[in-house]
């Protein structure tokens, strides 16, 4: 039971990363992200094939997976939202994903197709004993999603985050107010864009083993309801909201054993009905999520600042 | 100051401009009325870049603007506001009037992190500079609301202070009146007086008489996209077609 324990654990935690990254680019930025799936595969697979292929450190292909991914989200924001309307835009980032997971479905000679990626390396292996290796792997995501709440909490906190929630809530004002729309909308895509690179990155290296069938589309359904949970824009929330996800798509492996009569099929088709009424009893109950976006709260009382 | 020649503009089939043009001198408040349909919203919303006009000239300063962005057109100098306020909501209102700051290094995402003194120093800077603004209006006290909270009177009165962050050279004012109480109006349009003596220039879309009587000169009249006169208040209300324009030929 421990060991399922931490493995659950390890999973909340990377998929926590994957959906703070759709907090920052969805929930801050206002830039719905439908590809979610395909870029987080892209993550894994440039990952593990910096590893397999390239001869990298596991620490060098995680850079190079975060680079790859920002480069991609940021590419794919530059051709779309210079040329069309931003509603237009979730719909090409679908497509992107989908064509994504369809390279690497298909392209055996990269990604080995169907076959998926076997033998990837785990960071610190050669340090540990194997028998305590899933704490040093728990640690070392709980360590990530540490970093990327407070990467995202000290950007909300600074005139590049006013810039973010301003595009999202009025973007011509944003404009008009002197600030590149444009740009501010690819650096907002790109940088949620390295974090899936990282999420990807752990993906990897927990399973050790990749194939396209871990990316399928319902992993963006679970992101948002995880984004939706824990409060749009809320990064604390959001790993609140991971954990309550994954809480009920594990958990429900144990229906098994309170109603003996279920079969796998009718097993997995609750799972899947879980998640839909949490998400309904959710919008119902708290439409805003647990917690709430930063705000600024100045110190009203205080004496004027003498500015220099 | 601004300058704006023979600009035409169609969407489909309709001409919403239609050969229009006016001066905004230098230190001037420039009224811009004109009966509902005349193409006020649609002449500001090419002069602040939200789109390009099919023909005609657009000028600031001497130089074209025409088709220019709007980020562009505040480090030029001008800024608008909308004819229904669009305060951004979910934003303080301080947050909105920081985010009006210009120069702000901060706005780079890495800064933050490389050279947060300085970013720390510029915010220092244009906190005091907001709350200064915010104080001259009353607002201060609101200053940590969700701007989503306040009044329509206060939302005029922020979008106008949030303008001024930027200090601009002229402010394009799309009805500040529209929708607020009589007092807020009289307030509006005192502190618009008091910045036209401080050196800002306004061009103003109004429909309040009073207000454009007592601070617009000149004022130019609009109607099925032309400009059909210009002149003072005396004068634009003494011209007969600018009854025609407002009340219909049948009535004339």
């Amino acid at each position: 039971m421990i060991s399922f324990i931490i493995l659950m654990s390890i999973v909340i935690c990377f998929s926590a990363v994957l959906a703070l990254a759709l907090n920052f680019q969805w929930g801050s930025g206002g830039m719905v992200n439908f590809g979610l799936a395909g870029f987080y595969a892209l993550g894994a697979y440039a990952c593990a094939l910096l590893m397999l292929k390239g001869g990298f450190n596991t620490f060098f292909a995680t850079l190079g997976a975060m680079a790859i991914v920002a480069v991609a989200c940021g590419l794919v924001a530059i051709v779309t939202l210079r040329v069309t309307e931003e509603d237009y835009f979730a719909i090409v980032t679908l497509g992107v994903g989908e064509m994504l997971r369809l390279v690497a479905l298909n392209e055996d000679w990269l990604t080995k197709g169907a076959l998926g990626l076997s033998g990837i390396e785990r960071p610190f292996n050669d340090w540990v004993a194997p028998t305590s290796y899933s704490y040093v792997m728990l640690g070392f995501c709980a360590l990530m999603v540490a970093a990327t709440v407070w990467f995202l909490n000290k950007l909300a906190r600074s005139p590049f985050g006013r810039v973010v929630r301003a595009v999202r809530e009025d973007d011509v004002v944003a404009a008009t107010l002197g600030k590149h729309v444009l740009w501010a909308r690819i650096r907002i895509f790109a940088i949620g864009g390295a974090l899936i690179g990282l999420a990807g990155s752990l993906h990897a290296f927990y399973y050790q083993y990749i194939d396209p069938t871990q990316f399928s589309n319902i992993v963006i359904a679970y992101a948002f309801m995880a984004v939706i949970a824990g409060g749009r824009g809320a990064y604390l929330g959001t790993i609140l909201g991971a954990s309550i996800v994954m809480v009920l798509l594990e958990g429900s492996r144990f229906a098994k054993d309170l109603i003996p009569s279920l079969s796998s099929d009718q097993l997995a088709a609750i799972r899947i009905i879980i998640i839909g009424v949490g998400l309904i009893a959710l919008l119902i109950y708290r439409p805003q999520g647990f917690l709430r976006e930063y705000r600024l709260q100045a110190n009203l009382s205080g004496s004027k600042q003498q500015s220099p | 100051m601004l300058t704006v020649k023979d600009v035409a503009k169609s969407f489909g089939g309709f001409r919403a401009l239609n050969g229009c043009g006016l001066e905004v001198r230098p230190g001037t408040i420039t009224g811009i009325i004109g009966p509902n349909g005349a193409g006020k919203s649609t002449l500001f919303n090419i002069i602040g870049g939200l789109f390009p006009p099919d023909q005609g000239v657009v000028e600031l300063e001497g130089r074209s603007i025409a088709g220019v962005r709007p980020d562009k057109l505040a480090g030029l100098g001008l800024v608008r506001t909308f004819q229904i306020s669009r305060e951004l909501g979910e934003l303080t209102v301080l947050e909105n009037m920081l985010l009006a700051g210009q120069g702000q290094s901060g706005e780079q995402a890495w800064a933050n992190f490389l050279r947060w003194g300085l970013v720390r120093e510029q915010e220092a800077r244009t906190l005091a500079k907001a709350r200064a603004l915010l104080e001259r209006v009353d607002l201060w006290h609101l200053a940590n609301d969700p701007a989503r909270n306040l009044s329509g009177g206060q939302k005029k009165l922020l979008e106008i202070s949030r303008a001024l962050m930027l200090d601009p050279k002229i402010i394009l004012l799309d009805e500040p009146t529209a929708g607020v109480s009589p007092l807020m109006s009289r307030a509006l349009t005192k502190a618009i007086s008091t910045l036209r003596d401080d050196g800002i220039t306004f061009a103003i879309i109004e429909h309040d008489m009073d207000m454009i009587a007592e601070i617009c000169n000149p004022i130019y009249v609009l109607a099925e996209g032309r400009t059909l006169t210009s002149g003072s208040f005396a004068e634009v209300t003494a011209n007969e077609d600018v009854m025609k324009a407002y009340l219909g030929k049948v009535a004339a």
